[in-house]
């Protein structure tokens, strides 16, 4: 991969252990394994990744029954709701991103491992981004037939959500980084959170709004494409800081 | 011939207010076995934390093979091994995927393959049994098995022995000093009496201050 660098250890008394260099491992050799290990977890605990996705489906589903099941009303609210509820729900699925590895001492030792924490970051968000915002966005469309989403608004629905389920898994990843060592942090990483999230959900829902209203949906979606080019720069040096400071206190 | 791998100076360590120990200077060198000794809540963990660099709370200076740690950070890290109270297994895996995670993460090559480790703990068979299965002492054993992967040559280890059995304690007490004999060095701690000729003891008690 061409990212190795050989460390070699001090010279000193001959011994099995000096005798050969040891060499760094590739950054991507780290990122794959906490990326295979967490996808593994995520795969044994179906349940949990569940979850998420069942609040989507059921609130979806109240709307009409709740609000009415007229078509105009819900054209109008169907960009707006399915992006609210689909922040809601990764709101939701966020507290547990670090807390089983802060709790049975896995973080510690990624801490001291002699990988980047950056990329260790990158690989549990992006994990994390597949179990719940993917699956998030390839259901918005089933849930826009139930909410009468017209057909011009689907294909940014799905465009919006792509980018801007990425944007929330990364984001996230900094207040579930700052919470982790709280007993109970689900309130704190919620208030930390929100205020961020709002521009996502603004840019996102106006997309699809748009789209439907017939003007061009490009320049908000552009707009999501860069807030998710600054959080893949910048969220998990945010998170591996924040990360370091709630273990060692 | 000695041949310092870490040297702490003037070590310092404050908590709640409370002077954990101060004034603590220690040479670890390549073959040496140190055991950290001292009652419950005198600092131990605190001390060892320091040395994994996981905890930054600390006055005083830490060198590593003669440089400041700082500037020495990420070889220190390649060649340290940290097996903690909290082992950093995961329940829903088994054996044998938690030690690749750990071994990909640190130096990413083994010094065997993770069936003989497993059976140097006496954990053959136990492989691909999901961990969540194993009793707590079989649980150490799967953490302890990198000892036997890893080409670290720094170990630090807190409370190795819990939930070990005699025999298990024996073996891994052949394992530290022969890991001492081939230049490595091991600094931990236990309340258990250990048979280690060569092992070296620090008292944490007499570094402790008067009350801040």
């Amino acid at each position: 991969m061409g990212l190795e660098s050989s460390v070699t250890s001090p010279t000193s008394a001959e011994g099995s252990l000096q005798a050969q260099p040891l060499i760094t491992p590739s950054i991507w050799s780290g990122f794959w394994a906490t990326f295979k290990r967490d996808m593994l977890i995520a795969v044994r605990h179906r349940g949990e990744m569940a979850n998420p996705i069942m609040f989507f489906l059921m609130v979806i589903t109240m709307v009409p029954l709740g609000i009415t099941p007229e078509k105009g009303i819900l054209q109008i609210l169907a960009p707006g709701m399915i992006w609210v509820v689909a922040l809601l729900a990764t709101l939701l699925s966020l507290d547990g991103l670090f807390r089983s590895d802060f709790e049975d001492g896995a973080l510690e030792q990624l801490l001291m491992s002699p990988q980047p924490l950056y990329f260790q970051v990158l690989a549990k968000v992006l994990v994390h981004w597949l179990t719940t915002g993917l699956p998030l966005t390839v259901m918005a469309p089933l849930l826009g037939v139930m909410l009468a989403l017209p057909a011009e608004g689907f294909l940014p629905l799905v465009c919006s959500l792509l980018l801007g389920t990425g944007c929330l898994s990364l984001i996230g990843s900094i207040g579930a980084a700052l919470t982790v060592a709280l007993r109970k942090g689900g309130l704190l990483l919620s208030l930390i959170i929100m205020p961020l999230y709002v521009p996502v959900l603004i840019f996102g829902s106006s997309a699809v709004s748009s789209a439907i209203e017939g003007f061009p949906m490009g320049g908000q979606l552009a707009v999501l494409g860069a807030f998710l080019a600054f959080a893949i720069m910048l969220a998990p040096i945010a998170a591996a800081g924040a990360l370091r400071i709630s273990v060692n206190g | 011939m000695t041949d310092s791998l870490i040297e702490l100076k003037n070590l310092r360590c404050e908590r709640d207010e409370r002077v954990l120990f101060e004034g603590l200077d220690l040479q670890v060198n390549a073959g040496d076995i140190v055991q950290i000794e001292g009652p419950n809540g005198c600092g131990k963990t605190t001390l060892l934390r320091v040395l994994t660099t996981s905890s930054v709370d600390y006055e005083g200076e830490l060198y590593w093979s003669g440089k400041a740690l700082n500037i020495s950070k990420l070889d220190y890290l390649n060649q340290l091994l940290y097996v903690g109270h909290l082992s950093g297994i995961k329940k829903a895996l088994t054996p044998r995927e938690n030690l690749n995670w750990f071994s990909g993460i640190n130096q990413g090559h083994k010094r065997c393959s993770i069936e003989v480790a497993l059976e140097e703990v006496g954990l053959f068979g136990f492989e691909d049994v999901p961990c969540h299965h194993l009793s707590a002492g079989q649980l150490r054993r799967v953490a302890l098995a990198r000892l036997f992967l890893t080409p670290a040559r720094v170990w630090i280890l807190d409370e190795p022995f819990t939930a070990i059995d005699k025999q298990g304690v024996a073996n891994l007490e052949r394992l530290m000093t022969e890991h001492a004999a081939g230049g490595g060095c091991v600094i931990l701690t236990t309340h258990q009496d250990m048979t280690i000729q060569s092992l070296r003891k620090i008292n944490l008690q007499s570094y402790r201050g008067v009350a801040a």
